[in-house]
């Protein structure tokens, strides 16, 4: 067995204060595929980030052929050979495929970029992965298969060593995903060493040799994929005993309070009917791109289905835009908390009045007492760590920060409420304070709709589970019936 | 950081909301630089201090900072319009169009405000219905009711307005007291108001922060927009009237360059380009910064191709101080 090629031991990263790696560590080897495996907020990608030289790690230990290296810039990551093929081409579209191969070294001629020498190399590159592609082409005349391949050739062109695929078969059709192993292949054949991250069970099962897990940032388990099973992985990625984190109390469910009938929007989801009872937490589940925060964009009037109804306590109700769902008792935690849920240089007051100014005015004028109470009520009850409710959003917490803009959508006091990713990028503690607080919320008699990628997540909190999968609903569990594996399998086209 | 800290009771400060702290500083510095404007002046010449001296001085900037009342809500509301020089010109030549046909004064009047909210409305529609950048729509719109007005009368003058019509921009209501100064304070009361204590004005502030979380709550961006625009575009024919009538006359080139001595007295005042943030105090305290000095330095015989280079260097110095006052100002407390 020979030595790694590159290694990573007790590597740590934290971002304003949110720990996204406790315990980095994997090994790579020449001539091997190493799986990376783990749930969304694993620290999959902030490893590869640490690797591209995007960010620095804290602390830990990183070695190339044994020697402590120290990354730290995209320049030394490409010194040692490292190169990323990323989940979503990072490529330029406006220039050529060439210019995109040679993006960092144009062969150059007497301080001229050398147009023929690079044309050359690329065609050169090129013919062994898809001679289709034309060096001269504009990158945006190409599918998104042949996208990587210019990364994987980009790859090739600076004798990469180690070669990392971030989730490239997302976007693949079936044939080309063949294709690409085959190069895969090839490139293990040559020696490099490849990570290659993906969710997709049959995938890392046809093509990797090695296997690291993640989870919470940790590394908690590496060998060799021969000898593992799907299932042994998969109890690695969830881990942990599920009840700690997941205080799920027992709610009485109430009558149907809301139904989604039939909605389809072009070509992001199609017939999609659903109910929701009162006291239920439902879960919806998928792989990123299945369609589900499409749907929950349409039922909350940001998009527009084109066909379908949607009806709250019986009562048909018509969504053309965000004002009408708020009015009619839904609201929405988007999946983006500092872009989309709140405003991050407002204050917690304004932030959680800014639905519900109607309610917090006379006439027109704005009733800061009010507004200042409700804020204060909302920091009490949901335990919002703040030195006052005027600190301005950006400087609180991740957690925090989602527990003012959950405040600022129970404030309108709705009836259903829809979460997208509502955990997504806190820390374990934050999220069982907001899974705590999902328990409250539908103790009162609301709905709640979480979407989520996470497996534990939806597992420990739902009581049904839907399973979206290329826009459509693939299959309904019930708590008690819902396994890891059956909805893996809804969701990937396994 | 962990957030299970439970019954820990929420330690609460008693002070006032964030932004009023940031504006009044920013506010404070703009008002010593005022004062101190106003004493030098008062030390480069015996006459600054008359009560007419002092009237005269406000003709320079009264126009010009009624239009920055609304231009400072667009910018708030994280949109631009450069076309509002263009669109008193436009508006100078219909209203000369309409003396000269015979008709009144009130008809005059009106037809100045109809063709800003004219104005108004088309750089509106551009922006929130064609999504056109704002700078790009304005930037067309500015050549185009320019060219407009050059069109239609070509290098020829209009001057056939009844003798009433001097009223609003030559007149005074007491003393002297004119009737653009007090339009001016009366509208600056009005949008301090709107903006600072009502629903719209809140809405308006967020549209600007994050426009994006603004609609995600429920709040309508698009009309909000286009409205500003439209009320933009009316006060930029109010002060089309106000102009026309000072002068007496309409020629195709009147206010040119006014959008950016407009633009100039809003970031001045402290409005953030980006959106989000600002007062209308800062709007006022600049305008009066900005005809104070300009007043102060035509006291001095000074030619107006230095003033020009003052306005500017006043604004780069300024705003590259607010950036330092802005950066102190995110690391408060704790």
């Amino acid at each position: 067995m020979s030595e790694p090629i590159l290694s990573l031991a007790g590597v740590t990263k934290s971002f304003a204060g949110v720990r996204a790696l406790v315990k980095g560590e994997i090994d790579l080897y020449p001539g091997e595929v190493t799986a990376l495996i783990g749930e969304n907020g694993a620290g999959k990608s902030t490893l590869v980030k640490i690797l591209t030289g995007v960010h620095h790690a804290d602390g830990g230990d990183i070695r190339f052929n044994g020697e402590p290296v120290h990354i730290g810039s995209a320049d030394n990551a490409g010194r040692l050979g490292i190169s990323a093929i990323h989940q979503e081409a990072v490529v330029f579209d406006d220039l050529s495929v060439a210019e995109n191969i040679f993006v960092t070294d144009r062969p150059r001629k007497r301080g001229m970029v050398d147009w023929a020498t690079m044309r050359e190399r690329a065609r050169v590159i090129l013919a062994e992965l898809d001679p289709r592609i034309d060096p001269r082409m504009p990158m945006r005349q190409l599918s998104v298969a042949q996208k990587h391949l210019v990364q994987i050739a980009r790859a090739l062109s600076n004798e990469a060593r180690i070669v990392i695929m971030d989730e490239p078969t997302a976007a693949l059709s079936h044939r080309e995903v063949e294709e690409l192993f085959t190069i895969v292949r090839r490139l293990k054949a040559e020696g490099r060493a490849i990570l290659f991250i993906s969710h997709k069970f049959e995938e890392i099962f046809d093509v990797a040799d090695r296997f690291a897990v993640f989870r919470d940032g940790a590394a908690v388990g590496q060998g060799l994929i021969r000898d593992v099973s799907r299932d042994q992985l998969i109890a690695m990625m969830v881990g942990r005993s599920v009840d700690q984190i997941f205080p799920k109390t027992t709610v009485p469910i109430g009558e149907e309070l809301f139904r989604v009938e039939g909605l389809s929007r072009g070509e992001e989801f199609a017939d999609v009917s659903f109910g929701l009872k009162r006291g239920e937490i439902l879960g919806v589940y998928g792989l990123v791109g299945a369609g589900r925060s499409e749907v929950m964009q349409a039922i909350f009037g940001l998009t527009r289905a084109d066909h379908g109804e949607i009806n709250l306590e019986g009562r048909r109700l018509t969504i053309k835009a965000p004002e009408d769902a708020i009015g009619a008792g839904i609201a929405y935690v988007p999946e983006d908390r500092q872009i989309q849920g709140g405003i991050l240089r407002f204050p917690i007051t304004s932030n959680i009045a800014l639905p519900s100014l109607s309610h917090l005015s006379h006439k027109g004028f704005m009733r800061r007492s009010d507004e200042r109470a409700l804020a204060e009520d909302y920091v009490t009850q949901l335990q919002i760590k703040t030195s006052g409710v005027s600190q301005r959003l950006e400087e609180l917490s991740g957690g925090n920060q989602q527990k003012v803009v959950i405040a600022k959508w129970l404030a309108t006091n709705p009836r259903v409420l829809i979460m997208d990713e509502p955990t997504k990028g806190i820390d374990v503690g934050a999220k069982t304070a907001v899974y705590r607080l999902m328990g409250e919320m539908v103790a009162q008699g609301l709905g709640i709709i979480m979407v989520s990628s996470e497996l534990p997540e939806v597992m420990g909190m739902a009581d049904r589970i839907l399973v979206m999968r290329r826009g459509r609903l693939r299959a309904t569990f019930t708590r008690a019936e819902a396994t890891p594996e059956s909805i893996v399998k809804a969701a990937t086209d396994a | 950081m962990s957030t299970l800290s439970s019954s820990v009771p929420t330690r609460r400060t008693t002070s006032k909301p964030f932004t009023w702290r940031r504006l009044l500083r920013w506010e404070t510095l703009l008002g010593l630089v005022v004062i101190a404007d106003f004493l030098l002046n008062t030390k480069l010449s015996p006459y600054f201090l008359s009560p007419w001296t002092l009237s005269d001085a406000s003709f320079n900037f009264t126009e010009r900072a009624i239009m920055a009342l609304p231009m400072a809500l667009l910018i708030i509301a994280g949109e631009i319009d450069i076309s509002v020089g263009s669109t008193m010109a436009m508006a100078s030549v219909l209203m000369g169009l309409v003396a000269k046909a015979g008709f009144g004064t009130p008809m005059v009047c009106v037809t100045g405000i109809v063709v800003g909210v004219f104005a108004g409305g088309i750089n509106g529609v551009l922006v929130t219905v064609f999504r056109v950048p704002s700078i790009v729509a304005t930037i067309g719109t500015l050549s185009l009711f320019r060219g407009i007005a050059y069109a239609v009368i070509g290098d020829g003058v209009l001057k056939s307005y009844k003798p009433d019509f001097a009223y609003f921009g030559q007149g005074y209501v007491w003393g002297p007291v004119s009737f653009e100064l007090v339009l001016f304070a009366a509208l600056a009361i009005v949008f301090a108001i709107v903006l600072h204590t009502t629903v719209i004005g809140r809405r308006i502030f967020a549209i600007g922060a994050n426009p994006v979380a603004a609609r995600l709550s429920g709040i309508r961006v698009d009309a909000y927009k286009f409205w500003i625009f439209v009320l933009l575009g009316a006060v930029s024919g109010l002060a089309s009237v106000l102009l026309t009538s000072r002068l007496g006359s309409t020629r195709p080139s009147i206010a040119t360059g006014w959008e950016l001595e407009v633009i100039t007295m809003v970031i001045l005042g402290g409005i953030s380009i980006d959106g989000g943030q600002g007062s209308i105090l800062g709007v006022v305290l600049s305008a009066l910064l900005i005809g104070l000095v300009t007043f102060g330095l035509s006291l001095l015989n000074v030619p107006g191709i230095v003033l020009a280079i003052v306005t500017g260097g006043l604004l780069i110095g300024v705003v590259a101080l607010s950036s330092i006052v802005g950066y102190s100002g995110r690391r408060r407390r704790h």
